[in-house]
């Protein structure tokens, strides 16, 4: 924050001073002057807008998750104290989908990080054709996440393309959504194939700001491809790291569109997720409260994991 | 660190935005944006519709608004059409922000849910003619009329005459329904006949509505109900009592004995079609397009099965109201007026091929006129039928239901399942003072 437009100037210039300023000096600071209105109807719209699409609702929520209130009532909320959280924490569903939820981050995290890294690795390449790859890789991102669902959903039928395939094998495939034991692995490799190409285009730009003199002087040590990986390309990626990391987190924290298109937090609630049922208790149920409540939490539980990442990552060389 | 202009500017960036969204809210509570009067004196009526993905209705609704639009000057009705898939939601959340249109569409069952939260006003003034309409397709909730609807519809069951005929099962009659035992044996008669994929199939894909319009009259049929109807307060003894239990556990049967698919496909309506499905649990809508098939003639519509305490139906489709924010309810009450003429009963109903709401519209419908081809829905209706529970908690009630049962079909213990649905639907009606 020191070093902000102000600082050329620690001191004020006065009246007097400005009016002693030769015409270039009082050129020079008009338009900083002017700088710094301009940069400040830049930031206005911005600043209106997280206002009212985000601290609003989120001030909101945090009141909210302490009513009774209804999405459909005659009378207003009243305050009802923790009571949606002792509601919370002994429904066996909350915990179902919370179970489900981490179970869903713990996994899509790393196998979706390392996927990119390693697609990002191949197209890193200045060879013909790459840029067919590229797009390739990164058609799934720019397509909705509905259809996306709406077209796994008939490849995971009991008769759909996978199990025709498997069948050639000699293989009787599941009902993929249809089982408890396979619903969310199946929701889970369909978000890692729509989800991977945005996260390899992060990692790509991370790898086209190594500069190429690094591996120059790697390969005169005498570096093989291995070593070039492990002690240039990984150290150099920290910060798009730690990026991806905490984006790819929140993100499979938020799970929901897969849910509700596919399998409705079914079967047996194998599905449900903290997202899922605040939607659902917040819309179908109409319990406005309760599903502030939901939220609420989710919203402690992301923010607390997003401080341990960042407490984990953080830059331990940094001098004190 | 931060200058001065900056933060000048900032605040009143903030400034315009919380008043902006003041602003908003203002006019929202006044809810008169909804009916703009124009300079000729004609003011505007909106209307919402959840029929954006079916042209045939939405095509007699727009002929009905042209007409009435046509026929004096005064009003001028706006139709806005919604994918049903999100039309409720697109209701509430108007709601919310009080920016309801004047007239809207709204699903039955959900009338005394809305008009309890203060979205409906009553239709003064039109009782008269409400009187001629089935009793189910009109929306009463504390003895005032919210609601009424063009048609209703029927469920029923849609089956391939051949396979019945070939495995020499009785083809039940309106006054003879299938028995359970009857329909359980003409299942494995079809099964052991080898001849189709499913033998059948009762729409379990579908996530809506479908589930409680479809299921809770067969839970009924067995003896159960979603709530208990002398006072709508516990749905206790009802929802998990023995005969729920029954119910509960043949439902899961027809899937554990290979009957029907645990879910059905993307649209069982075409694979009954095609010829995968013999028996097709369909609502009385899917009759035109069955007859305009290549198996039309080897198609039956037979009464729903009778599981014990005679067959039951679900009753009440889509009915129209007036919301009570509409700043000139007599114009939408004219509008109403006029468009519950017979003609125009007749022309929503032919066009969605459902049953017609009053008798003279039916004698207007080719098929429906006594001894058509379609009066036995309407005779189906006016038998079985039975609206589902009529009290604000519905919604609730139904989003329950759909989740006990979908866990039922997918092997969750009936037992627990019904007690906890029940148990949320105690406490909901209780937490809400009963709706009183």
């Amino acid at each position: 924050m020191t070093q902000t437009i102000g600082a050329a100037h620690p001191e004020p210039p006065t009246v007097d001073q400005i009016e002693k300023l030769s015409l270039r000096q009082w050129r020079f600071t008009k338009s900083k002057q002017s700088q710094r209105i301009a940069a400040a109807w830049l930031v206005t719209p911005a600043c209106a807008l997280l206002l009212i699409f985000v601290i609003i609702p989120i001030v909101l929520t945090f009141v909210l998750a302490f009513t009774n209130a209804k999405l459909i009532s005659p009378t207003g909320p009243q305050f009802v104290g923790f009571d949606n959280f002792a509601r919370l924490f002994g429904d066996p569903l909350f915990w179902k989908s919370l179970r489900n939820t981490v179970l869903f981050a713990v996994f899509v995290v790393p196998v979706q990080a390392g996927l990119a890294l390693v697609l990002a690795l191949l197209i890193n390449v200045k060879i013909r054709g790459v840029n067919f790859f590229r797009t390739v890789y990164f058609l799934p991102v720019v397509t909705s996440m509905v259809v996306v669902s709406l077209l796994w959903k008939l490849l995971y039928q009991p008769n759909g393309l996978i199990n025709n395939f498997l069948a050639v094998f000699g293989i009787d495939g599941p009902d993929w959504l249809g089982n408890p034991n396979t619903a969310l692995v199946s929701i889970l490799v369909m978000s890692v194939w729509q989800g991977v190409g945005f996260h390899m285009v992060i990692w790509l730009s991370g790898l086209q700001t190594i500069p190429q003199d690094m591996y120059e002087a790697g390969a005169i040590d005498g570096a093989g491809n291995w070593q070039r990986f492990r002690y240039i390309t990984w150290p150099a990626l920290r910060q798009t790291r730690t990026f991806i990391l905490i984006t790819i987190t929140i993100q499979a924290f938020a799970l929901f569109t897969q849910i509700q298109v596919m399998t409705q937090g079914g079967p047996l609630d194998s599905t449900s997720t903290i997202v899922y049922q605040a939607v659902r208790v917040g819309f179908s149920l109409q319990q406005t409260g309760y599903a502030s409540a939901l939220s609420l939490v989710f919203f402690v539980l992301v923010l607390a994991v997003s401080l341990v990442q960042r407490y984990l990552t953080r830059d331990k060389d940094v001098k004190k | 660190m931060v200058s001065k202009p900056l933060k000048r500017l900032a605040v009143a960036g903030l400034a315009a935005a919380l008043a902006l969204s003041l602003a908003a809210c203002g006019k929202g509570n006044s809810a008169s944006s909804e009916a703009q009067t124009d300079a000729n004196g004609t003011t505007t009526l909106k209307m919402w519709t959840h029929n954006a993905g079916n042209d045939k209705e939405l095509g007699a609704i727009n002929q009905i608004v042209a007409d009435y639009n046509g026929s004096q000057s005064k009003y001028q009705v706006e139709v806005q059409a919604f994918p049903q898939e999100s039309y409720n939601t697109s209701v509430t959340a108007a709601a919310a922000s009080k920016s309801l249109p004047c007239i809207l569409d709204v699903d039955g069952p959900n009338v005394p849910n809305w008009a309890w939260g203060g979205y409906l006003a009553p239709l003064d003034g039109l009782d008269d003619q409400i009187a001629k309409f089935l009793p189910s397709t009109v929306g009463e909730y504390n003895g005032k009329n919210y609601a009424v609807g063009y048609y209703d519809v029927a469920l029923l069951m849609q089956a391939r005459k051949s396979a019945l005929v070939d495995n020499g099962i009785r083809i039940p009659t309106i006054d003879q329904p299938w028995t359970r035992d009857e329909f359980m044996s003409a299942l494995a008669a079809i099964k052991a006949g080898g001849k189709f994929e499913n033998t059948l199939d009762m729409q379990t894909g579908d996530p809506g509505e479908w589930w409680p319009y479809a299921f809770s009259p067969q839970l009924q049929s067995v003896g159960g109900d979603l709530i208990n109807r002398e006072d709508y307060k516990s749905a206790d003894g009802v929802l998990n009592g023995p005969e729920a239990v029954e119910w509960a556990n043949w439902f899961r049967s027809l899937t554990t004995d290979g009957y029907m698919p645990l879910k059905s496909g993307e649209d069982p309506g075409q694979d009954f079609l095609n010829g995968k499905t013999a028996i097709l649990y369909n609502g009385s809508w899917g009759a035109a397009g069955a007859r305009a098939s290549g198996i039309a003639d080897d198609v039956v519509f037979l009464p729903a099965v009778d599981l014990g305490n005679g067959p039951k139906i679900g009753g009440g489709s889509w009915q129209w109201a007036v919301s009570s924010g509409c700043a000139a309810p007599e114009g939408a009450l004219d509008y109403m007026k006029f468009a519950l003429q017979d003609k125009y009963v007749a022309a929503v109903a032919q066009a969605a091929g459902t049953i017609p709401a009053t008798d003279a519209a039916a004698a207007m419908v080719p098929g429906y006129e006594a001894g058509g081809q379609d009066d036995i829905f309407r005779q189906f209706s006016k038998q079985f039928a039975q609206v589902r529970p009529v009290t604000p908690g519905y919604p609730f009630i139904a989003t329950t239901f759909t989740k006990a049962a979908q866990d039922i079909l997918n092997g969750a213990d009936p037992q627990q399942a019904l007690d906890q649905a029940v148990k949320e639907i105690d406490s909901n009606q209780q937490s809400n003072n009963y709706f009183q």
